[in-house]
């Protein structure tokens, strides 16, 4: 065959093939077409073989006609196919269509209770600021809970504390401890200065459980003792950790106290975060919170552990946690953080 | 302490606004509670006079008052017992607004139109007192405000005053703080008694007790008695305290006043006309003016009379039999000064805190016990007529002097962050009534015997950075480079522990560490060594816990009464158990337990399903491996307190109890009224963490392919299966990749009591593929070990 006669059976291969395209409804049309156009026997494929039989200097434009009537074929089946094939995914994305609005399954987290939320929160601050954290334990002596603390026996200040005592050794020297102070003694006896520890736990009051009330709490307290430790770095410590805890806006407010362990005492308290001062309910309209006590150590307690006063100095300074929880989580009734109910708990 | 303004102001001239009287207040540590304003509430009540008292027509109880209100008469209707013609009584007019925005307006009463209302002093927001309308003054004029004839006007401060500051318990103490802050001065006119005898007539007091009487003051005067003044009512009223007669009120003035707490016998009636105090026998008996008849100790100090009857427990409450009545005539004022904690140690035992043991506890001031013994008498002649007999007895055999205290300036500022100089200290010390000798850098400070908590340097530093304001400290911080903050290890611990048991769905719990005997005998756990509370308020609190589970069980129990039986709670806390020999304190340990009850939600995916105990072994073996236990495994246990018997697993770690997983035992659980399945577990966390634990290093990760193989053993059902997989593990040696128990099958075909295991286990090799021969070796090894070790046959 003439060189012009392959192209032309080559540019109607194509034209046939772009008919039957068209035409095809299917995936598997569209395959056969493909095997029929560009397959072994395939009437491109016979003009290719035929190319041998034209003059040199013909071939190369039979092969180029070849080559674009086959991937102008290609090309078309290619398009059909996604044409066709996206009405087959639809199809078949529609069958697979699950709702996911129906919920997770077998995974259910847990829920920290409020007080190790705020407990953890504490400790980190404080670890943030330079304090270990110490602890010791609920069951305490007579020494450790008041005589150590320069509260002497008699003394009126036990009476702002009613303690629950324990039935061991002698009357009223085994008790539950009533503050976590006995830690900063435990903690001057087995280690000198310089000393900045907080030490968080469990406390212990004559109480009845009941909506305003607990047997049971828990406070933070800090210990700093140290050369050169003055009452203005007890007051921009507190400042600075009612800063890191509560953010810049809330300021620290001192006014004096009492307190047998320390002197000079205070206490202490941060503008209310609810009113940012203003005057709210949760402040009784004062814009002040009232958070704790502290003050520099009484040169008594660092008798009875052995610290030279005139060398060393020292703050502490305590709070509540519990009451911190209700404050920042507006807990109305102590009893909801003591009896394990779920519907209380999974709030947090 | 409740310190009204217009009294303070006797003391110092303060002008300031009542609020900024408080912020000083509050500045110098004496915290102001609350701000009252007695009669802010009351408006348009005046003083009128009952003329006429007539019955209601229709009413027994109820009865008509006509009354001239100064500017004209009208009738109201009253239902108060007490009114007669000639009285004098507050009349809230029409319009008239009383305490809790209560407005008076025209009604009709039993058909008769009241024009307006008497008041009880209760209407008046004056106390409780309700049983009759207030009776006013005779001479107090009609038409005036009441609120000016009853000293309503005033502004109170109540006061928190702590245990350290007993002059702030006195009026004047408090005006000295105010005339501080103010720059005022402040007057106190503190006259010593004239002359002092050994006996006034024929009474004589003996102390035999000295040690807990330092000093006793006494003075005798006849008087007419009967109410006090009005102004004396009213100041009473508005500290708080109930008028009782001219004499008593005098007292009671006095004590408000100074803070000296007086008492006054009637000395008719007191036998032999003196005084012995003395300590009371054990056991001794006296009936205290409240009616109560009280139980001593030898600890107590009593006032008796001359023949040693008690009269009165020293500084506490004062007895009925020689109280004085409307029939005395003549009475014996004592004003004594009592050591402070023998009085805090009595009222304590006693359960007896009085205004006056309030004061002698925190230790008033022994040098102002005859002035105030004076300023009492002056008193008696003026609102009781009476005439006192000359002498006062003074028994003071050691008069205590004022602290001298040695200040260093610099000290002072070395504690306090500030830079005063000397000067300027003893100028800030000196409105308090501290007197300081010195010119150079170091002074003396001669503390005032009412302040008895300044005695040391200290004591002194105090009082500057009162006065300086502690809002004028500068705020640092300690500025020491070496203190680093960190967590302990185990503190660390702690918190991976509730993480993990977080992320396994368990809720924390805290619940209270302190339980009754029950909680322990409805789980079963009665048999824990108990430490018991000596003094707790009730049952349901009187021991420590000896472990979590009952509280938590409880806990359980207490959601599956409001509605919610599905729950996996947790708790980590402290449990108790008695001392080790020798030891003082009981022993603690911190214990991790948890408690899952009810279904497993796995709706709308899935069917709900029980939880079982492998819920519970699956959190246990988290915590393995978040600590990377290197040696722990589960033992059947049968023994276990509160436990199912054939339902539960010691926990071992390195060979030693951890604690126990597994169900909660029958009776307990319907002790507990849980209707559900109740799996639960507690561990020691020491033993748990104590554990020894694989290192923390990565070891190689094979690129080469895993062989698996499936064999399933019929074996006897007491063969743990963690025993089978421990063999398979063995066998397979450096080979094993995993050991997995896909599958359980019981069947008769077995045989009875045999269980068949089927487990897939995995081969691999860290540097080659494993060929055909090698892992043919390797199972046949797994099968010869496993029919070795437990009598198991390979099912085919």
């Amino acid at each position: 065959m003439s060189r012009d006669e392959l192209i032309e059976r080559a540019s109607d291969a194509h034209s046939d093939a772009a008919a039957e395209i068209a035409a095809a409804s299917t995936l598997d049309d569209l395959t056969d077409i493909d095997r029929r156009y560009l397959g072994k026997g395939s009437p491109l494929n016979t003009v290719r073989e035929a190319i041998k039989t034209v003059d040199g200097p013909d071939r190369a434009a039979v092969g180029q006609a070849v080559s674009a009537a086959r991937a102008l074929i290609e090309e078309t089946i290619a398009a059909r196919r996604d044409a066709l094939s996206a009405g087959d995914r639809e199809a078949a994305l529609d069958a697979e269509r699950l709702d996911l609005t129906i919920g997770g399954r077998d995974y259910r987290r847990g829920h920290l209770h409020p007080v190790t939320r705020i407990w953890r929160e504490l400790e980190d601050v404080f670890v943030g600021l330079g304090y270990k954290v110490a602890e010791g334990p609920e069951v305490e002596l007579d020494w450790y809970n008041f005589e150590a603390l320069n509260f002497p026996p008699g003394h009126p200040a036990r009476a702002m504390q009613d303690t629950l005592y324990v039935r061991l050794g002698e009357p009223e020297q085994v008790l539950l401890r009533t503050h976590t102070s006995p830690v900063q003694i435990r903690v001057m006896e087995s280690q000198r200065p310089p000393i900045y520890s907080v030490m968080p736990g469990r406390v212990f009051r004559r109480d009845t459980l009941d909506a305003r009330h607990s047997p049971v709490f828990h406070q933070i307290e800090g210990l700093a003792v140290d050369e050169g430790i003055t009452l203005g770095d007890l007051l921009g410590t507190i400042e600075a950790f009612i800063h890191a805890l509560f953010g810049p806006n809330i300021s620290a407010r001192f006014l004096p106290s009492f307190f047998p362990f320390t002197e000079p005492s205070v206490e202490f308290a941060a503008t209310c975060v609810f009113c940012e001062g203003e005057g709210c309910t949760v402040c009784s309209k004062t814009g002040w919170v009232e958070l704790g006590g502290a003050g520099m150590v009484d040169p008594n307690v660092f008798a009875a552990v052995d610290i030279d006063p005139e060398r060393y100095s020292g703050f502490a300074f305590g709070f509540g946690i519990d009451r911190l929880v209700q404050l920042l989580y507006g807990v109305d009734h102590v009893k909801n953080l003591w009896d394990g109910d779920v519907r209380f708990l999974r709030q947090f | 302490m409740r310190a009204p303004l217009s009294w303070i102001r006797e003391f110092t001239p303060v002008e300031a606004a009542p609020a900024d009287v408080a912020d000083a207040l509050n500045q110098l540590g004496l915290e102001v509670e609350e701000i009252d304003e007695p009669g802010r509430e009351i408006n348009g009540v005046i003083v009128a006079k009952i003329l006429d008292v007539v019955p209601h027509p229709d009413a027994d109880r109820i009865r008509l008052a006509d009354i001239d209100y100064g500017d004209g008469q009208l009738r109201v209707v009253c239902g108060a017992p007490n009114i007669e013609p000639g009285m004098v009584v507050p009349y809230a007019r029409l319009g008239a607004v009383l305490p809790g925005d209560f407005k008076i307006e025209r009604r009709k009463i039993r058909g008769v139109v009241s024009e307006g209302m008497l008041c009880s002093p209760r209407e008046l927001g004056l106390g409780d007192d309700h049983g009759g309308i207030l009776a006013l003054a005779p001479d107090a004029p009609l038409g005036a405000d009441v609120r000016e004839v009853l000293g309503l006007d005033d502004v109170v401060f109540h006061l928190a005053i702590t245990p350290n500051r007993p002059d702030a318990m006195g009026i004047t103490g408090v005006a000295r703080e105010i005339a501080a802050a103010f720059g005022l001065p402040f007057t106190l006119a503190a006259e010593e008694p004239a002359s002092v005898v050994d006996a006034i007539g024929e009474s004589r007091v003996v102390v035999e007790a000295r040690d807990r009487c330092p000093r006793f003051v006494a003075m005798t005067a006849t008087v007419t008695m009967g109410p006090s003044p009005d102004w004396m009512q009213q100041r009473l009223r508005l500290a708080g305290m109930r008028p009782i007669s001219n004499v008593v009120d005098v007292t009671n003035y006095v004590m408000l006043e100074r803070c000296r707490p007086l008492h006054a016998f009637d000395l008719g009636r007191l036998a032999g006309k003196g005084i012995v105090v003395r300590l009371a026998t054990a056991g001794e008996q006296m009936e205290t003016l409240d009616g109560v008849v009280r139980t001593l100790t030898n600890e107590d100090l009593l006032i008796c009379d001359a023949t040693g009857v008690p009269q009165g427990i020293a500084g506490i409450m004062g007895g009925a039999d020689a109280e004085v009545s409307d029939s005395t005539t003549e009475i014996l004022l004592e004003s004594a000064y009592f050591e402070p904690t023998g009085i805090a140690r009595s009222a304590k035992r006693i359960g007896l805190r009085s205004e006056a043991s309030a004061r002698f506890e925190r230790g008033i001031d022994p040098n102002g016990t005859a002035s105030g013994a004076q300023r009492a008498m002056d008193l008696f002649a003026e609102v009781a007529g009476a005439q006192p007999a000359a002498g006062t007895i003074d028994e003071y055999p050691a008069p205590v002097t004022r602290p001298r205290i040695s200040v260093r300036s610099a000290r002072v500022n070395a504690l306090l962050g500030t830079e005063l100089d000397a000067t300027a200290m003893q100028a800030l010390l000196t409105p308090l009534g501290v007197e300081t000798e010195g010119t150079g850098a170091d002074f003396v400070a001669v503390a005032p015997t009412f302040r008895p908590d300044l005695q040391r340097e200290i004591d002194v530093v105090e009082e500057v950075a009162r006065r300086v304001g502690l809002q004028n400290i500068p705020r640092t911080v300690p500025s020491n480079p070496a203190k680093t903050g960190s967590l302990t290890p185990e503190q660390r611990e702690r918190r991976a522990i509730a993480d993990v048991l977080v992320g396994a769905g368990y809720d924390e719990a805290y619940t209270l560490p302190l339980l009754a005997p029950a909680d322990l005998t409805r789980t079963g756990t009665e048999g824990f060594g108990v430490v018991e509370v000596e003094n707790p308020l009730r049952a349901e609190e009187s021991i420590l816990r000896p472990a979590l589970l009952p509280g938590l069980l409880r806990a359980a129990a207490f959601n599956a009464a409001h509605g919610t039986s599905d729950v996996a709670l947790f708790e980590l806390g402290t449990v108790f158990a008695p001392p080790p020999l020798g030891e003082p304190l009981p022993r603690e340990s911190l214990s991790c337990a948890m408690v899952r009850t009810g279904s497993v939600r796995r709706a709308p995916h899935e069917p709900d399903r029980p939880v079982t105990t492998a819920d519970v072994v699956a959190v246990v073996e988290a915590l393995a491996a978040e600590l990377r236990l290197a040696d722990w495994r589960l033992e059947a246990v049968g023994d276990a307190l509160g436990f199912h018997p054939t339902r539960a697993a010691a926990v071992i770690v390195d060979g030693q109890r951890a604690g126990v997983v597994g169900e909660v035992a029958e009776h307990a659980r319907r002790a507990l009224d849980l209707a559900v399945p109740v799996v639960v577990c507690e561990l020691d966390v020491a033993v748990l963490a104590g554990g020894r634990r694989r290192p923390r290093r990565a070891s190689l990760v094979s690129r080469f392919p895993a062989s698996s193989i499936d064999l399933a053993f019929v074996v006897a059902d007491t063969v743990p299966a963690t025993a089978v997989r421990e063999t398979l593990r063995a066998a397979a040696g450096a080979m094993g990749e995993q050991v997995e128990l896909f599958d359980i099958f019981r069947a008769e075909s077995l045989g009875p009591g045999r269980v068949s295991l089927a487990f897939t286990c995995s081969f691999r090799a860290p540097d080659r593929t494993l060929t055909d021969a090698e892992v043919a070796t390797l199972r046949q090894a797994a099968i010869d070990a496993v029919v070795a070790a437990h009598g198991a046959e390979l099912r085919a």
